[in-house]
C-alpha cells in the first residue's frame, strides 16, 4: 500500500513537470508538495510514527525540526536573494 | 540504561514490540529520532546551498546538459521499492519470522547496491563529460549534496551487513529488533531525502 | 600565487619559528609533557589514569575532566586577550606583530566561545543534571565520554597549531573568500575547520544525549513541570544543539571542501557565492550564543532561589521565557550581517525578531529580582557572582537592542561598540554565570568547600576590572576604532580610553588567578562538607552525600512536589511521614569502556591528516573509525549490576543508611 501511494506520487511528480502544463512557480509549487506527501507516507507507512513507550516526544521533536527546517531554508533563500529581488 | 523505572518495562505483556521491551531499547530509539532531526537540518543546509548556487554554472555543464530521466527515475524507484522491503523486514520482525526477516533486509541491501552503482555510474558519466566538482559552484553544490546522501546510504548497507551477521548469530531478541528497528528508520529517512532530491535537484532542473 | 613562507600551500617549515615566545612555549609544553609523564611514572598512576579517568563513563568525572579542560582554555584564551590588550594599550606599539596578532584574536575568539564556554556549560549540566532530575547516569554514558574526548582531542588539535603548522588568523568567523587558498594558503584553517568539525561532533552527540536524558529518565513523581530550573535550561539548550550544530557542520564542511579539493562554493570565482557561507555561519552561530548563556540562566535561577530560601518566582513564566528565547534565537540570525545590505525587509524583520529576544529575556531578570525581594539573601560567593550579573547583563541588553537597530548597526558594525557589547553578554552572562556554578556546585564535585574570603576578592577584582576594561571600549567604537586593528595611530584621542581598558583587563587577569588560588588554597585548607548539603539547598543533588557515590541514589527518590529536597526537609523536620525504607536492589550500571578514548584519538590523527593533507594518515584513522564503531556494535555485555551488599558497605561509608 505504501509502496503503490509513494509509486504513484513520484509519477504524478515526473508527470506534472514533463506536461509543462503549468508556471514554473506553480510547479515547483505543485512538485513540493507532492514530495511532502511522501514524506507522510513514509512516516506514517514504514516508520511507525506513532509508535512509542511513554508519551510521544519524538512527535514534537520531529515537528520542531520541520518548522525549523523551513525557517532555515526559506530564510537563507529569502536572504541569499536579497529579499527576492535576485533570481535563484 | 541505568533507569529508574526500569522495572515498568521489563516485563513485556504482549503489546510492546520486542524493541521496545527494554529501557535501553526505548532510549535508543527515542535518541535516533532526535539524531534523525539533526540529520534533516544538515540536509536542508546542503538543500539551500544547492538552491542558490544551482543557476551559477560559470559558463560549465548546466542541469539541462546533465539530468538524464530515465537515469534519475530509475534511481528513484530502486530506492522507493527497498524502502518498501525494508519496511518488510519491519514486520516480519514484529511476527519473528527470522528468515523473512533476514531475506528482506538482503533484498533491501541488494537495491541499496544497486541504488549506488547507478549513483557512482552516473557520476563517472558527468566527470568525464568535464562536469567536474572543480568546475563550477553548481557542480560543487550538486555532488556535495547528492554525494552526502550516497554516502549515507553506503553507510547504512554496511550497517545493514553488520545487523545481519548479528541475527544470524543471535537471532530476534531485544537488541537486535532494537538494531533493526533503527536501521529501518535510518533507511527510510534516506528515502524521504531522495525524494527531495529528486524534486528540488533532478524534476526542478529537467523542467523549463 | 604563494606567500612568503610557503611552498604552494604547504608551510616551508613543520614547526612555527622566528618567534621568540613560540620558541618559550616549545620549551614550556615539552618541560610540561615532561613533567607529567614523570610524575605518572614515579607514582605508578598511569594504570590509575586509564581505569578511573581515561576509560570513565560516569558523568560526574566526566563533568569534572570537562571542567578542567574547559579552565585550562580559559588560561590560554585570557591569556591571549591580555596580550592583544598589551598591544593595544599605547599607540603605535611594537609588542605583536600583525600576523601574530591576527592569530591571537582568532584563537582567543575560537577558543573562548568553543573550547571554553561550551565545555563549561557541558561541565556543569554533566555534573548537575542526572543528580537533580534523580538519574544514576545519562541515557548513553558511552556516548557520552565519547562527546567528553571528540571536544578534548578538538582543542588539543587547534592548540596544537600554536607550535606545528601555524595558527589560523581569519577571526574565528572565518569568512570567506578571505580562507579560501589563494589568501590564506597553510594548515593554520585546516586546523581551525578540523578542530571545530570534530569537537562539534561531540556537542551534538551532548545535546541528543541531554534532551534524552531529561525527557525520558527523571525520577517518578518528578513531572516537566516540577522540574528544577537549571534542567529546563539544559533542556532548552540541548533543543538548541540539536537544531543549529548541523549548520556549522555543513558550513565548515563546505569551506573544507573548497580548500582540499578546490571547489567553488565561497570562492569569487566559478560561481561561488562567499555570503552564503556568512548566512549558514549565522544560522548556527546566533543559537550558539544562547546554547552558552541559557545553562547560565538556569544557574542564576538555582542559586539565587537557595540563597534567598525562597522559591522561584514566577517558576512558569521562567519555564515559558527559556523556550521561547530558545525558539526565537532561530528566527534572528541575520542581525550579525545587516550590513551584506540583503535590503530593507529581510533587516526589518530580522530587526524586529531580535528586539523580541528582550522580551523573554525581561521577563526573568524581573522573577529573579522578585526572587530576591523579601527574601532572606546570604551573600555567599555563588550569589555574589549572580547579583553581579544582573546589571551586566542589563547593559549589554540594552547595547544589543541597539546593534538590533538595522540602520544605527551601520555605524557600530565591527566596531569596539560591538566588541564592548558581546564581552558584556558573555562575560557577564556566562562566564559569571559558570563561575556561580563553579563555587555552588564545587563541594557536591570534590566533598569541600572554596573558600569565601578569596572567592570575595576574586570576584570583586573580576567585576570592577571588567567594566574598567569594557565600558571604555563603548566609547571608543563611538570615536570609530574597529575590531581587529593591532596598531592605531596617536592623535585619534584613543590613547586614554585604550590605557584604561588594559588596566581593566590586567584587573580581571588577577581575578582569574585569585579563583585558582583559591582552588589550590581550599585543596588543602578548605572545609569539608560532611552533610552533603552545606548551602541548605532546594533540589535533589543536595540529598546525596558529596561527593555522590558512583551511583548517585542507593534508592531513587520519588517526587511530590518542585524544589523536591526542600519538601522532603520540611517533612522530616516536622517528623511528618517517616516512610518505610525499601529495601535495596542491585543497581545496574554501564561498564568502563577504553573504545571512546581510543576512537577519538583516531579522529584526532584523522584530523591531523587532513590538515596536512596526509591522506595517508587520514585514510587509515578513519577506517579505524568504522573498525571502532563496528565493535561496539557487536558488543553484548555493556553493563553489570552492583550487588546490594556492596550498596550497603558504600553506603555506610558515607554515613547513610
Ligand atoms: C579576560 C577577559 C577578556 C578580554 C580582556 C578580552 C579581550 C578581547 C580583545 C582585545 C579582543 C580582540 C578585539 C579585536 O582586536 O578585534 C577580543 C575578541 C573576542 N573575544 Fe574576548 N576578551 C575576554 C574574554 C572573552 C570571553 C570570555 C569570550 C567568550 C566567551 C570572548 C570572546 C571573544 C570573541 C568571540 C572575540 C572576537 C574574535 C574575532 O574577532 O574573531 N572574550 N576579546
Ligand atoms: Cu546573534
Amino acid at each position: 500500500m505504501g509502496l503503490v501511494v509513494s509509486i504513484v506520487l513520484t509519477l504524478l511528480a515526473l508527470w506534472v513537470v514533463q506536461a509543462h502544463a503549468l508556471s514554473h512557480a506553480m510547479l515547483l509549487a505543485v512538485i513540493l508538495v507532492l514530495a511532502v506527501l511522501q514524506i507522510v507516507v513514509q512516516l506514517a507507512f514504514f516508520m511507525h510514527f506513532t509508535e512509542s513507550a511513554g508519551p510521544r516526544y519524538h512527535v514534537s521533536a520531529l515537528a520542531l525540526g520541520f518548522v525549523f527546517t523551513f525557517c532555515i531554508v526559506a530564510g537563507s533563500i529569502w536572504i541569499m536573494t536579497f529579499g527576492g529581488t535576485q533570481p535563484y | 540504561m541505568s533507569l529508574a523505572h526500569e522495572e515498568v518495562l521489563s516485563h513485556p505483556d504482549h503489546d510492546i514490540p520486542l524493541e521496545y521491551s527494554t529501557e535501553d531499547g526505548v532510549l535508543k530509539i527515542f535518541g535516533f529520532w532526535i539524531f534523525l532531526a539533526t540529520d534533516l537540518i544538515l540536509f536542508a543546509c546542503l538543500f539551500s546551498m544547492y538552491q542558490i548556487l544551482h543557476l551559477n554554472t560559470a559558463g560549465g555543464p548546466t542541469e539541462q546538459d546533465l539530468y538524464n530521466v530515465p537515469e534519475f527515475m530509475a534511481e528513484t524507484l530502486i530506492l522507493l521499492v527497498s524502502s518498501f522491503t525494508c519496511g518488510l523486514a519491519t514486520l516480519e520482525m514484529r511476527k519473528g519470522h527470522r528468515g523473512a526477516l533476514m531475506a528482506w533486509l538482503i533484498v533491501t541491501v541488494l537495491l541499496g547496491l544497486s541504488f549506488i552503482f547507478l549513483e557512482v555510474r552516473e557520476f563517472v558519466d558527468y566527470v568525464g563529460r568535464g562536469a567536474t566538482m572543480q568546475r563550477s559552484a553548481f557542480l560543487s553544490s550538486f555532488f556535495t549534496l547528492v554525494g552526502t546522501h550516497g554516502c549515507h546510504v553506503s553507510l547504512g548497507i554496511l550497517w545493514m551487513l553488520s545487523i545481519l551477521y548479528q541475527l544470524g548469530r543471535r537471532g530476534i531478541q531485544a537488541i537486535t529488533a532494537r538494531k533493526v528497528f533503527i536501521v529501518g528508520l535510518y533507511w527510510h529517512f534516506l528515502d524521504v531525502v531522495w525524494v527531495f532530491i529528486f524534486t528540488v535537484v533532478y524534476l526542478q532542473g529537467v523542467m523549463h | 600565487m604563494a606567500l612568503p613562507g610557503y611552498v604552494g600551500n604547504a608551510p616551508t617549515s613543520f614547526f612555527v619559528t622566528g618567534d621568540p615566545m613560540i620558541y618559550a612555549s616549545d620549551v614550556l609544553i615539552v618541560l610540561t609533557v615532561i613533567g607529567i609523564v614523570f610524575v605518572l611514572t614515579y607514582y605508578k598512576k598511569w594504570g590509575w589514569l586509564w581505569r578511573e579517568w581515561l576509560t570513565t563513563v560516569d558523568h560526574k568525572k566526566i563533568g569534572i575532566m570537562y571542567l578542567i579542560a574547559a579552565l585550562l582554555m580559559l588560561f590560554r584564551g585570557g591569556t591571549d586577550a591580555v596580550l592583544m590588550r598589551t598591544q593595544l594599550a599605547l599607540p603605535n606599539m611594537h609588542f605583536l606583530e600583525a600576523e601574530h596578532y591576527d592569530q591571537i584574536f582568532t584563537t582567543h575568539g575560537t577558543i573562548m566561545i568553543l573550547f571554553m564556554a561550551m565545555p563549561l556549560v557541558f561541565a556543569m549540566m554533566n555534573i548537575a543534571v542526572p543528580l537533580q532530575i534523580g538519574a544514576r547516569d545519562v541515557a548513553f554514558p558511552y556516548l557520552n565520554a565519547i562527546s567528553f574526548w571528540l571536544f578534548f582531542f578538538g582543542a588539543l588539535l587547534l592548540n596544537l597549531s600554536f607550535v606545528i603548522g601555524g595558527s589560523p588568523d581569519g577571526g574565528w568567523t572565518s569568512y570567506p573568500p578571505l580562507v579560501e587558498n589563494p589568501t590564506d594558503p597553510g594548515p593554520g584553517e585546516n586546523f581551525y575547520l578540523l578542530a571545530l568539525q570534530i569537537s562539534g561532533i561531540g556537542s551534538m552527540a551532548t545535546g541528543i544525549n541531554f534532551l534524552v536524558t531529561i525527557l525520558k529518565m527523571r525520577a517518578p513523581g518528578m513531572t516537566l513541570m516540577r522540574m528544577p530550573l537549571f534542567c529546563w535550561s539544559i533542556l532548552a539548550t540541548s533543543i538548541l544543539i540539536i537544531f543549529s550544530f548541523p549548520a556549522l557542520t555543513i558550513a565548515l564542511a563546505l569551506v573544507l571542501i573548497d580548500r582540499l579539493f578546490d571547489a567553488h562554493f565561497f570562492t569569487m570565482l566559478q560561481g561561488g557565492n562567499p555570503m552564503m557561507y556568512i548566512n549558514l555561519f549565522w544560522v548556527w552561530g546566533h543559537p550558539e550564543v544562547y546554547i552558552v548563556v541559557l545553562p547560565a540562566f538556569g544557574i542564576f535561577s538555582e542559586v539565587i532561589a537557595t540563597f534567598s530560601r525562597k522559591r522561584t518566582f514566577g517558576y512558569s513564566s521562567m519555564v515559558a521565557s527559556m523556550l521561547a528565547i530558545a525558539v526565537i534565537s532561530y528566527l534572528v540570525w541575520l542581525h550579525h550581517f545587516f550590513t551584506m545590505g540583503a535590503g530593507p525587509g529581510v533587516n526589518t524583520f530580522f530587526a524586529i525578531s531580535t528586539m523580541c529576544v528582550g522580551i523573554p529575556t525581561g521577563v526573568k531578570v524581573f522573577n529573579w529580582l522578585f526572587t530576591m525581594y523579601q527574601g532572606r539573601i546570604r551573600m555567599t560567593v555563588p550569589m555574589l557572582w549572580s547579583i553581579g550579573f544582573i546589571p551586566t547583563f542589563a547593559i549589554g541588553g540594552a547595547t544589543g537592542v541597539m546593534l538590533a537597530v538595522a540602520p544605527a548597526d551601520y555605524q557600530y558594525h565591527n566596531s569596539y561598540f560591538l566588541i564592548a557589547h558581546f564581552h558584556q553578554t558573555l562575560i557577564g552572562g556566562v562566564v559569571y554565570g559558570m563561575f556561580a556554578g563553579l563555587y555552588y556546585w564545587w563541594p557536591k564535585m570534590f566533598g569541600f568547600i572554596l573558600n569565601e574570603r578569596i572567592g570575595r576578592w576574586a570576584f570583586w577584582f573580576f567585576n570592577i576590572g571588567f567594566y574598567v576594561c569594557f565600558l571604555p571600549q563603548y566609547q571608543l567604537g563611538f570615536m570609530g576604532m574597529t575590531r581587529r586593528i593591532y596598531v592605531y595611530p596617536a592623535g585619534m584621542g584613543w590613547t586614554a580610553l585604550n590605557l584604561i581598558s588594559t588596566i581593566g583587563a590586567y584587573l580581571m587577569a588577577v581575578g582569574f588567578v585569585l579563583i585558582v588560588v583559591d582552588i589550590l588554597y581550599s585543596i588543602r585548607y578548605g572545609e569539608r562538607d560532611v552533610t552533603g548539603d552545606p548551602w541548605d539547598g532546594r533540589t535533589l543533588e543536595w540529598s546525596l552525600p558529596s561527593p555522590a557515590p558512583h551511583y548517585n541514589f542507593a534508592r531513587i527518590p520519588t517526587v511530590t512536589a518542585r524544589d523536591a529536597w526542600w519538601v522532603m526537609k520540611g517533612e522530616r523536620k516536622r517528623g511528618e511521614v517517616k516512610r518505610e525504607l525499601e529495601p535495596l536492589e542491585p543497581i545496574h550500571m554501564p561498564n568502563n569502556s577504553g573504545r571512546p578514548f581510543i576512537l577519538s584519538v583516531l579522529f584526532f590523527l584523522g584530523g591531523f591528516g587532513l590538515v596536512f593533507e596526509w591522506y595517508w594518515l587520514a585514510i587509515p584513522s578513519g577506517i579505524g573509525v568504522m573498525v571502532c564503531l563496528l565493535l561496539r556494535s557487536l558488543e553484548y555485555n555493556m553493563d553489570h549490576y552492583i550487588p546490594v551488599s556492596e550498596i550497603k558497605r558504600t553506603e555506610a561509608a558515607l554515613g547513610r543508611s
